[in-house]
């Protein structure tokens, strides 16, 4: 400031300073030559910066109902992120049996709409497959459903077969190799030590005592091994066995017709271009599918067919909506309670837009801090949930971001709609 | 800054210019008004409150304008202070022709004015350093220590040094009210406009703030115009103008 002074000492800004003529500065003062000043916070960090900051003031003022309002949006929060992880774990676990088959290549019937119901065709369009040059191994998959006997309290419940030779290596699960050997046996099953609880502690037992017999489908089978797939929406639990144990419990059974095909292509072939030429030469009873296309099919059904993702998306849009409305009382009361200082800021120069942005930097605030104690509280239930109901619930970052959007868009909009009550503040009140 | 400048010499060079512009009535006056007639309401309900107000105000000149309630002052001092549009005749307040001017040049306008309300009307969660920085923030090229720093010496120049990091609630009326004259200062203001700023206060205070804002404008050479009841503050005016029905119907020096 000194500076200043003393290169213009005659400044018409510098008031307070003597000057060299004081009439001719007086003029001045009063002149309308003397520039405006310039407006507020011309730069993009004052202009985004200091609205918020205000808007932070004004909010941590009153804690309680800060509070009330973190609790608001952490509460929608909440909400959607449990719908979405809902959602996301059944179509997931919808698919965990597909899901969990590792192949290059599946083949299946046009008409096979989700894999527990599914339309058999020619077990020979396996090895018309092969005659393809990238395709080195085909393996015919059999697919039913019979009843599981609990072996602890002898209750009945509908469990998936699996029956394919699982020395081939096209279709893998995981732990099948340990248990490849032991299957062939005459009379064997691997059961899946993640089917629901309520088939029993199979898995323990075997672990504990080695190989035993259970009930499956009024024959005694020795359970003989264990693999990992799942609890699907189709089944509640899984066991892989080998084509022949398979017929001899599906006794009806013809081997020549099968539900599902692998394929195992060359080191190194694409598998987009070989699926391209099997779509092309084999005939249309059969359907080729890469592995993500195999399980988005099955995901397909799960989506389309039922209510679930339309259930969901509901919940999530009614999280949305509460925490809408409460951001928006809490912003409109914030705004209405203070309409003479609002008015004040308008009757000392601060623009419409600037008070605009107060409320936008309130509704982005309480975006944030809403969001921060809501991932966390949704990332310890997804936990708690998860291991009571089984469901593979995790935090993805993705989902995050969405949710984050999804809150952030719910508060823009609460603040927009409260903006709306800015207009009562008319500064010709003020006086 | 300002508080450093010797007040004899503003006074003598207000005195200086005074004499000449009351008379011409010339177009630097900080504020002048020709033919304003203002009404309220629509059809029916219209009812004017300004006839043909004829008003100027001098550079540095402390105008004081009295007269019944409901005579129209408030109204007055809300179109001088670009608050409200106006309807009929000219208002050039600092250079700024008032009719028909847009929101943007009179928010503008706006920011050259220092405001006193009846009420304080500070931001109850801001500090009082705050809200006279508030004051600041809408002028560029401050930054925010250099902001927080003059509103720290404007609170030391109206008495508050000590009391710079209160909220209002914690401060008595004629404080607070000291407050919103350091915030109409901040921004070294051509003009400020004051409507009844001592009707909440008892005469003590309400006689020790008016004394404060007329040293302090006098020292900034700005200009003020003040509604007022109080026959206790007649004292600080250059000029007492009183309304009723809303004409000017006496100027006394
Ligand atoms: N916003 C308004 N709407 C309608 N009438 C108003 C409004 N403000 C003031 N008035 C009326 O205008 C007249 C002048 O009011 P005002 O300017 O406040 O006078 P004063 O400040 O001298 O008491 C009064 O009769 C008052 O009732
Ligand atoms: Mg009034």
């Amino acid at each position: 400031m000194n500076e200043t002074t003393r290169l213009l000492p005659w400044a018409p800004e510098r008031t307070g300073e003597a000057a060299p003529m004081t009439p001719v500065r007086m003029d001045a003062r009063a002149a309308p030559s003397v520039p405006p000043p310039k407006p507020a916070g011309t730069s993009l960090p004052s202009m985004l910066y200091l609205p918020v900051r205000l808007a932070w003031r004004q909010l941590r003022a009153e804690r309680a109902r800060l509070f009330s309002a973190m609790a608001g949006v952490m509460f929608a929060c909440v909400l959607v992120f449990m719908q979405l992880g809902f959602r996301a774990a059944l179509f997931e676990s919808a698919t965990a049996l597909l899901g969990g088959m590792r192949a290059d290549i599946f083949l299946m019937h046009p008409l096979t709409t989700a894999s527990f119901r599914p339309e058999g065709f020619p077990r020979s369009r396996a090895y018309q497959a092969l005659a393809d040059a990238d395709v080195v191994e085909a393996v015919p998959i059999y697919l039913a459903q019979t009843t599981w006997r609990n072996p602890a309290d002898g209750s009945r419940r509908t469990i998936q077969l699996v029956g394919f030779d699982s020395n081939a290596g096209a279709l893998r699960f995981d732990g099948i190799e340990a248990v490849s050997e032991a299957v062939k046996r005459p009379d064997t099953i691997a059961f899946d030590r993640r089917s629901r609880p309520e088939f029993g502690p199979a898995a323990a037992m075997f672990e504990a005592h080695g190989p035993f017999d259970v009930q499956l489908g009024g024959r005694m089978m020795e359970l003989a091994g264990l693999v990992s797939i799942g609890a699907s929406f189709g089944a509640d639990g899984n066991a892989v066995l080998s084509e022949t144990n398979f017929r001899r419990i599906m006794r009806g059974r013809s081997a020549s017709v099968i539900d599902l095909a692998a394929l195992k292509v060359r080191d190194g072939a694409d598998i987009a271009t070989v699926v391209a030429r099997l779509r092309a030469t084999l005939p249309p009873d059969v359907m080729v599918f890469s592995r993500p296309e195999l399980v988005a099919h099955e995901r397909a059904y799960w989506e389309n067919a039922t209510p679930i993702g339309f259930i969901f998306a509901f919940g999530s849009l009614m999280g949305l909506i509460v925490g809408m409305v409460i951001v928006y009382q809490i912003l409109f009361s914030d705004i209405a309670n203070h309409i003479r200082e609002y008015a004040t800021l308008k009757a000392i120069g601060y623009s419409n837009g600037f008070l605009s942005r107060v409320v936008m930097g309130a509704a982005l605030i309480l975006a944030i801090i809403g969001f921060i104690p809501g991932i966390i509280v949704s990332t310890w239930l997804y936990g708690v949930v998860g291991g009571a109901t089984f469901l593979p619930l995790r935090m993805e970052m993705e989902r995050g971001l969405t949710v984050f959007g999804l809150i952030f868009g719910m508060c823009v909009i609460a603040g927009l709609l409260a903006m709306r009550k800015l207009r009562d503040a008319d500064p010709a009140d003020m006086f | 800054m300002a508080e450093t400048a010797p007040v004899g010499t503003s006074t003598a060079a207000f005195a200086a210019v005074r004499a000449p512009v009351s008379v011409s009535l010339d177009a630097t006056a900080p504020v002048a008004l020709r033919g304003i007639t203002f009404s309220y309401g629509e059809g029916e309900l219209r009812r004017p409150v300004l006839r043909d107000v004829q008003l100027d105000v001098a550079p540095g000149e402390i105008v004081l304008l009295t007269g019944p309630s409901g005579s129209g002052k408030t109204t007055l001092l809300t179109l001088i202070g670009a608050l409200r549009a106006m309807q009929e005749g000219s208002a050039r307040v600092l250079g700024q022709e008032l009719a028909g001017a847009g929101e943007g040049a009179r928010v503008a306008l706006r920011r050259r004015i220092g405001f006193i309300f009846q009420n304080h009307n500070l931001l109850g969660f801001l500090t009082s350093r705050q809200n006279v920085a508030m004051a600041l923030e809408m002028q560029g090229g401050l930054s925010e220590a250099e902001r927080l720093a003059r509103a720290g010496e404007l609170l030391a120049s109206v008495g508050l040094s000590d009391h710079t990091e209160k909220l209002p609630a914690k401060l008595s009326g004629g404080q607070r009210q000291r407050v919103a004259v350091a915030r109409a200062l901040a921004a070294d203001p051509g003009l400020v406009l004051a409507d009844e700023p001592t009707a909440a206060l008892d005469k003590q205070s309400g006689s020790e703030v008016v004394h404060l804002l007329r040293d302090l404008a006098k020292k900034r050479g700005a200009p003020i115009l003040m509604v007022t009841h109080d026959p206790r503050i007649l004292d600080i005016a250059d000029r007492v103008v009183t309304m009723e029905d809303g004409r000017i119907v006496s100027a006394a020096a």
